[in-house]
């Protein structure tokens, strides 16, 4: 590929703004960056605007921008799960999340294994909370990378084995950098040039690209007609419809629990302001929908079948359709504008995400198990070095392993998250459920999901067998039904083996 | 914004319930036709979903008290 000038110098430039940006974001209502929450939560004080652009460059990551058209450009309409997945999300979050913030500010909780903790009383429940927090996080870091190196790699930034990973390593420490200094509010403030940056692509891209093309009519026409709609089913089996549908709810549930979920709703300066923005998210949803389109703009236009994009598609498969689209679409400086887009659009969840581990990892392991009396400065003080950690831990990850790893671990990681709901999530409405028993079923989902997803090869839906029936659907969802029978099953057992241990919270600590 | 004011329980909370089944109901969706401006009635119900989703928890959110 050949070194795209224009394109480079105006992801350049915004690149440049944002890191200045997020260095000067630790003036930005200004708090004493040496308190946890502070530093990792922005003082709880974030209002419904800002809420929404961290939320938004949370869940619409730069690998699902890449990712979600990558998918319809290859496998088709099953891609479109994206977008119901993205419509529920929300009922849950206005339902559920007020409660947990509410009980979180007032008891000075800063992750979800702080409240089952409190909730619970149990130790090592919310080590098991913890622990699938961070372990689920690690490749959803790394794979934002990957959005990062083929937005390089697009606009011609080559280079053989370890000098082609520079380009990503100066990216990187700049990340570090500004979030070790400024924490939350560094995401928080980049975030809004961000999401500017996508709404203008995704907008200028479902108007523009459709009228070069000759209309919606033709584009469909173009799309084979087995990728344009799920297989209807045949047989004793649910077939793509049960997938299509698990795979929607099961994520849905499944992000609500990941830790940088937790770390962007927390940050709201009110159980309030959450509600309001489980109306106001949906836009993102609209946009991520558009985006998926473009892999079907993608295939109409044929960019894989121009020679001046095989390098590109040889090196990134499918995940190059949406940038040779651009490239092929859009003038250089635009096509810059949108690499900029994608490109900030990974730093923004990385640094989240990272953020949302070193929380928990100083919190309920380092302050837990090795270091009571920490002092407020030493606790932000360790936070601060353990999301630097986490953040080369990723970028080894990314440097060193092949791509499929980290693809592989985060379908993993969604099975291994959706474990902590019952803990987390029916934690927040009832303590009927003894810790002992809800470890024990936390432990079965794990290993069964793991086992079945293994068992699959990776595959994201697992074909259940039942009395002659087959239901293929996502495995987190059916390790968690598991999960939940055991965990029920085994509270009144493990109840006569010994006290329940008391609940720091009360009931009137749920709401405002 | 201490004010003491609980989230009780609400009707309007179907609502959202509601939300759940154009979203996950594959069936009903799953065809070319009716398409709209050329696009496959799969696409276009489900990006509808996304705005009528939208619009259900805004009414929510409204019906529900939205001072704070």
């Amino acid at each position: 590929m050949q070194l795209n000038w224009v394109a480079l110098t105006v992801f350049i430039l915004f690149f440049g703004f944002i890191t200045w940006l997020g260095f000067a974001a630790a003036y930005w209502r200004h708090g004493d960056l040496n308190q946890l929450h502070e530093w990792g939560l922005g003082g709880r004080r974030f209002g419904t605007l800002i809420t929404w652009f961290l939320l938004g460059g949370d869940i619409y990551t730069a690998y699902t921008f890449i990712a979600v058209p990558a998918l319809a450009f290859g496998a088709g309409a099953l891609a479109f799960f994206a977008v119901p997945y993205t419509v529920i999300i929300y009922p849950i979050l206005f339902i559920v999340f007020p409660r947990l913030w509410y009980v979180s500010r007032k008891h000075g909780y800063v992750t979800a294994a702080d409240f089952v903790r409190g909730r619970f009383g149990n130790r090592w429940l919310a080590l098991a909370i913890t622990v699938t927090g961070i372990v689920a996080t690690m490749p959803y870091i790394a794979l934002q990378l990957v959005g990062l190196q083929v937005v390089i790699g697009a606009m011609g930034v080559t280079g053989e084995g370890f000098v082609g990973d520079i380009p990503l390593i100066i990216a990187f420490i700049i990340l570090a950098a500004f979030t070790y200094s400024s924490g939350l509010r560094a995401p928080a403030s980049i975030a809004i040039v961000k999401d500017l940056l996508i709404y203008v692509t995704a907008f200028a891209a479902a108007i523009v690209i459709p009228i070069q093309l000759g209309g919606f009519g033709k584009i469909f026409a173009a799309v084979p007609a087995e990728k344009l709609l799920l297989a209807v089913p045949q047989g004793q089996t649910t077939g793509a419809y049960s997938a299509y549908a698990t795979l929607a709810l099961g994520s849905a549930l499944a992000l609500l629990l990941y830790p940088h979920t937790m770390t962007a709703t927390l940050s709201a300066t009110s159980g309030h302001t959450v509600r309001r923005n489980a109306a106001l998210l949906p836009a993102y949803t609209f946009v991520l929908g558009l985006l998926a389109l473009l892999g079907f703009f993608a295939v109409a236009d044929g960019v894989d079948k121009l020679p001046e994009f095989a390098e590109g598609f040889r090196q990134y498969k499918n995940n190059f359709a949406v940038l040779a689209l651009f490239l092929h679409n859009f003038p250089s400086w635009f096509a810059g504008v949108a690499f900029a887009a994608i490109g900030i659009g990974a730093l923004v969840p990385a640094a989240i995400m990272s953020i949302a581990a070193a929380n928990l990892f100083t919190r309920n392991v380092y302050r837990e198990f090795f270091h009571a009396h920490i002092t407020d400065k030493q606790e932000a003080q360790m936070a601060k070095w353990v999301s630097l950690i986490v953040k080369f831990g990723a970028l080894i990850f990314i440097v060193f392993l092949p791509l499929q790893y980290a693809i592989q671990l985060q379908l993993l990681g969604g099975i291994w998250i959706i474990q902590t709901l019952p803990a987390v999530l029916v934690g927040l409405y009832t303590r009927w459920f003894n810790p002992w028993a809800l470890l024990i079923g936390w432990a079965a989902g794990t290993f069964v999901g793991t086992y079945m997803a293994v068992s699959v090869n990776f595959a994201a839906s697992y074909p259940l067998a039942i009395g002659g029936w087959t239901f293929p659907g996502y495995t987190a969802l059916y390790t968690l039904i598991l999960n939940l029978v055991i965990a029920i099953v085994l509270t009144p057992v493990m109840n006569t083996l010994g006290a329940k241990p008391l609940d720091q919270t009360a009931a009137a600590d749920y709401y405002a | 914004m201490d004010n003491n004011r609980a989230y009780p329980w609400s009707w309007w909370y179907l609502l959202l319930l509601a939300e759940f089944i154009p979203a996950l109901w594959v069936p009903f969706y799953n065809s070319i036709e009716p398409s709209w401006l050329g696009i496959p009635f799969f696409y276009w119900f489900q990006m509808a979903v996304v705005i009528a989703s939208a619009a259900a928890t805004a009414v929510v959110y409204l019906a529900t008290g939205r001072a704070g």
